[in-house]
């Protein structure tokens, strides 16, 4: 990919984040920050392809610390989203 | 570049894929019961990434097919098993702390955890940025060059070595900024703001030579000049969040957010990957926009926020003198008295709920009234608590169906026909001087309009404190207020015991 087909998807990815997250309730707040912050960890991508390459050692192991990092990140945020989107719930019935 | 040309078409429509999952991700969180799927999604997205990179990344040995060997045993068996080892390792080290804190972790203290999450977004990306910068051709963003008569050496691209630096600047600033976020909320450091003299001249004289660094490194790959512009970047984080207070800490904390996002999207830039470019771009407009609704609930503007110094030592004029006026005081019996006797009853939420864990005796208490006939609403400002939407969390963990729980816009209509106003915890998003008092720092900031109730009860531990801004609230010395002087669970449990 050039420069410009980067470019392009960037940009058209900032419009998209910003009508997508104005349609975000505010009560949803603090789920929308936890799971941005586990799906930003997609920079695990970068770090596995450095911790998978060889011809550094260095490289490799920032790159291993880098996945360790990450994986705090995704398991973690994902996690702590979904226990916080299971509390949101409806008013209880009472027949239930 | 000249690798990807190399990347087969289904390596990128995976990563388009895995964006497509967590563009979804954010859309679900349109409401509670899409969120659920959303969430999912995005789990998916990111197994897609992680399995697709992994797949054409880890090294493989050579072979040759033999008969007997069917080409998938082969393809499977030639993986670099040590390589493998490290990068699970790595994955179940990372994984079992991230799950153990997501399950451990008290609901108040979300605010933290999310700054903690952010530094470590900030520091993967400056050790993959540092990991790009020694080895590149492994990042395919260098050229081997050999000029004649002396041994060959390795060109990182130009536009590749400006993608790298603004990656790992922003990577600095976002983990430094993070872990001082993180410290002031924890309370390992005071919520004061820290000021520096000549702090403005400082960060801006950092932030200079860091983008003057990052376009010298175009001309000049030496290791100093990366390197000193990951320095120079932590120490900019550092110095940007010191002078900010704790209660400014909603927008900090979007801005992070939208950092540890800006610094994904470099990260793409410099690899290629089109997952990490619309996830970095989401999440860094995410947070953008974040910011932008802290800052104007609380009517200021974002320069004014990064600035710092809100909420010092500098208490605004008339508050000190105004300590002593004569206000009402009563009892939790007198609370549930008048509540008892309510049609509507508007509870009000604040930072004081979350500090005293108030939420689980606050439902008990809306319990109660409901049975006697009582109609119970909350009512969230904006910048109610440490972060965006931090109250509605708490209630929806004290199990308050969140179909009870209002945005300010939506409610505070409603307050001028309502009979009590229960005021938890909140202090400054409830100061009519907002909107009556020029001189007030907070004048301008959208206010729930508590004083409208025909009675205000305002829970607080005592009459000495102000609220962040510094100012005293109006609120206090009116007629229909009354002061419930104690610590907001005590008082709220004992307003249960009153309501029998």
């Amino acid at each position: 990919m050039d420069f410009i087909s980067i470019l392009s998807i960037f940009v058209l990815a900032c419009f998209v984040g910003y009508y997508v997250v104005w349609s975000v309730t505010p009560a949803l707040h603090t789920p929308l920050m936890s799971v941005t912050n586990a799906i930003s960890s997609v920079i695990v991508v970068g770090a596995l392809i450095a911790a998978a390459a060889a011809g550094s050692a260095s490289s490799k192991w920032l790159g291993l610390v880098a996945v360790a990092l990450a994986s705090v990140n995704i398991f973690g945020g994902f996690a702590v989203t979904q226990r916080m989107l299971a509390m949101y719930k409806k008013k209880e019935r009472k027949d239930a | 570049m000249h690798e990807a040309a190399a990347t087969p078409a289904w390596v990128l429509l995976a990563y388009l894929v895995a964006g497509v999952c967590f563009i979804l991700a954010l859309r679900g969180l349109s409401g509670p019961e899409s969120s659920r799927r959303g969430n999912r999604l995005g789990m998916i997205g990111m197994l897609i990434a992680v399995v697709t990179t992994l797949v054409t990344h880890v090294p493989r040995y050579e072979f040759v097919q033999e008969p007997g060997f069917s080409a998938t045993f082969l393809y499977l068996a030639t993986f670099d098993l040590r390589t493998i080892l490290q990068i699970f390792g790595a994955i179940v080290i990372g994984g079992t702390i991230g799950l153990i804190t997501a399950r451990k972790i008290q609901m108040t203290a979300m605010p933290q955890l999310v700054a903690a999450f952010h530094s470590l977004v900030g520091m993967a990306a400056v050790l993959v940025g540092a990991a790009a910068y020694l080895n590149p051709e492994a990042f395919g963003i260098a050229v081997r060059i050999t000029p004649i008569a002396s041994p060959s050496f390795v060109s990182i691209l130009p536009v590749s070595r400006i993608e790298m630096g603004l990656g790992v600047a922003i990577g600095a600033i976002t983990f430094s900024g993070s872990v001082i976020a993180f410290l002031k909320l924890n309370g390992n450091m005071s919520g004061k703001p820290i000021l520096l003299p000549l702090r403005h001249v400082i960060n801006l004289g950092t932030l200079a030579a860091i983008l003057g660094l990052i376009a010298y490194f175009t001309q000049d790959q030496a290791p100093w000049v990366f390197f000193t512009v990951v320095g120079l970047s932590f120490a900019i984080g550092f110095l940007l969040i010191i002078p900010i207070g704790g209660a400014d800490m909603p927008v900090v904390i979007s801005m992070l957010n939208s950092y540890s996002g800006w610094a994904a999207a470099a990260m793409g830039f410099t690899l290629h990957n089109s997952a990490m470019i619309i996830t970095g771009a989401l999440v860094g407009s995410s947070g953008a926009i974040l910011s932008y609704i802290m800052c104007r609930a609380m009517n200021r503007s974002f320069i004014s926020v990064i600035a710092g110094g809100f909420g010092g030592d500098a208490v605004a004029g008339g508050a000190a003198a105004a300590i002593d006026r004569p206000y009402k005081r009563g009892s939790a019996e007198d609370a549930a008295f008048l509540m008892k006797q309510a049609d509507q009853v508007i509870i009000v939420p604040g930072y004081g709920m979350a500090v005293s864990q108030a939420q689980h005796a606050l439902k008990e208490m809306a319990d109660k009234l409901k049975a006697e006939g009582v109609r119970v609403k909350y009512a969230i400002h904006p910048v109610a608590g440490r972060m965006p939407g931090h109250m509605n969390v708490l209630l929806a963990e004290a199990n308050v169906p969140y179909d009870e729980v209002f945005e300010l816009e939506d409610i505070n209509s409603e307050f001028a026909q309502t009979d009590v106003a229960f005021v938890i915890g909140a202090n400054d998003v409830t100061n009519p001087a907002a909107k009556t008092d020029k001189s007030s720092p907070i004048y301008g900031m959208p206010v729930l309009d508590v004083e409208k109730a025909r009675t205000v009860l305002f829970v607080k531990r005592s009459m000495g404190g102000v609220g962040y801004a510094g100012v005293d609230n109006e609120l206090f010395y009116r007629d229909n207020t009354m002061m419930l002087l104690a610590d907001a669970k005590k008082m709220v449990e004992e307003i249960v015991k009153a309501l029998g």
